[in-house]
């Protein structure tokens, strides 16, 4: 007995030492569950503010490419007007039915929230975006996250009170899917770590016809985006020997280096599927 | 300036810096300058090796909050707290050196040579650890080696250029007298 407490003594420092690594590799492994418990609502408000504040500051120098985006998706917008188009044939004449349970008319699905980026990277491994608006604001966790051009930033991993961590596409977990909007074939996301604006995506068979330039849009098979938001065009087609599958290069349509305003989309139905997949899950489906 | 004082400014001021200026800066997509833990190795000599490692954790792990990933910094930081004092006995000149001067610098190690190896030494496992970390969850070998070394370079000479333009007044104290 008293030759260990003179061994822990003897290698105090190398035993200290030795814990605080183990730790910190700890918290590396089992990030995200920690990562929910504590650092979203502490860590992430304190350095949230801070980042307000800094971001206030600089926000001034990106006014000028802010307002061009902001002048585009304006463009886009006014484009879709109703008042745009007119009937071909005014001899026709177009009633509108004022019964209340027409089964013509359209509910809402989507919501677009807006929302400032207070902090920014696209220099780690894995990239994280911070919003200034939480869950007070109407923010939720999996919500999916769209620039003003329309196309994919990333998903709300978590939410504290006045910010949200929003997890960019440049992060080595996110996996969303991806579809050709030529053929239709569906397949992978997933950033490799280097270059800032090359996503790679896996999983499109050798069958499916692709070339250099093709658009690639979400497939809409999560609750996070709707279908047909654009999330980059193919820059080059590799065919992996091993499987049946194309290695497709994209570049990324959303610029990450200069991103100001996000809009976050609000699906009213995802309450609605998520109860679904979890009646599955208990029915051991 | 109490020597608390200052190193508390110190530690926030390279905090805000690397968090709000050195992040922003990626040449050729790759290389990102750290320059944050200059602040360990300027922390004075008489500090114990305990308390060096918790203060070590405490910086990385600030840092690790504004990357929202906690982990990298702080073992990378840990390891080089760790490993400082045996780099100070190796490379003081003379008995005595580390109780006449307060914290390291080129003029209390003696020259500008042991000090750039001081300070290169660190930097490069500093780097080293950092990315390898990284890279176990991506599994580049060659990309990381190349990024680490680069980067290396760069947050060399940031260091050496700091240096040189916020001098360190050290005073000369001696018990002999």
């Amino acid at each position: 007995m008293r030759n260990i407490f003179l061994f822990i003594r003897r290698y105090f420092n190398f035993l200290f030492f030795l814990s605080l690594q183990v730790f910190s590799i700890y918290l590396i492994v089992h990030y995200s569950k920690y990562h929910n418990a504590v650092f979203s609502n502490t860590a992430n408000q304190l350095t949230g503010k801070i980042n307000q504040q800094f971001n206030n500051i600089t926000y001034y120098f990106r006014l000028k490419q802010t307002n061009d985006s902001l002048v585009r998706a304006n463009a886009m917008l006014y484009n879709k007007l109703r008042s745009d188009f007119e009937l071909p044939d005014t001899t026709s004449r177009t009633v509108i039915d004022s019964i209340r349970t027409d089964s013509l008319e359209k509910y809402r699905k989507y919501t677009y929230l807006q929302a400032k980026v207070v902090a920014n990277s696209v220099s780690a491994q894995n990239n994280f975006i911070v919003l200034s608006r939480g869950e007070s604001q109407q923010i939720k966790e999996g919500m999916g996250i769209i620039s003003p051009n329309r196309s994919v930033v990333g998903i709300v991993i978590s939410v504290s009170r006045d910010f949200s961590l929003v997890m960019s596409l440049l992060h080595k977990d996110s996996h969303l899917s991806g579809k050709l909007l030529n053929g239709g074939e569906t397949g992978t996301l997933s950033w490799d770590g280097k270059a800032t604006n090359i996503i790679t995506l896996n999983g499109i068979p050798k069958s499916a016809k692709v070339a250099r330039g093709d658009t690639v849009i979400t497939s809409g098979f999560s609750t996070s985006f709707p279908k047909g938001i654009l999330i980059g065009f193919v820059d080059e087609v590799i065919s992996e020997k091993s499987t049946n599958n194309f290695l497709i290069k994209l570049r990324s349509a959303t610029n990450f280096f200069n991103l100001e305003y996000i809009y976050a989309i609000d699906n009213k139905q995802a309450p609605a599927i998520n109860e679904l997949l979890d009646n599955a899950k208990k029915l051991n489906l | 300036m109490g020597t608390l004082l200052r190193n508390i400014l110190r530690f926030s001021i390279f905090i805000l810096v690397q968090v709000f200026v050195l992040d922003n800066i990626h040449l050729h997509q790759m290389v990102t300058p750290y320059i944050y833990f200059l602040f360990l190795l300027w922390l004075p000599f008489r500090i114990g090796r305990t308390w060096l490692m918790i203060i070590a954790f405490a910086l990385g792990f600030s840092m690790d909050s504004f990357r929202h990933h906690p982990g990298f910094h702080t073992a990378a930081c840990v390891l080089i707290a760790y490993l400082r004092p045996f780099l100070i006995n190796l490379l003081i000149p003379q008995e005595g050196a580390d109780t006449n001067y307060e914290e390291p610098s080129m003029k209390s190690m003696g020259g500008i040579l042991p000090y750039l190896i001081y300070s290169g030494v660190l930097t490069l496992i500093h780097h080293t650890w950092l990315f390898v970390l990284e890279a176990l969850q991506f599994g580049n070998v060659w990309y990381f080696l190349v990024k680490t070394i680069l980067s290396t370079v760069v947050s060399l000479m940031l260091i050496i250029i700091t240096e040189l333009l916020f001098a360190r007044q050290q005073k000369f104290r001696t018990n002999t007298v």
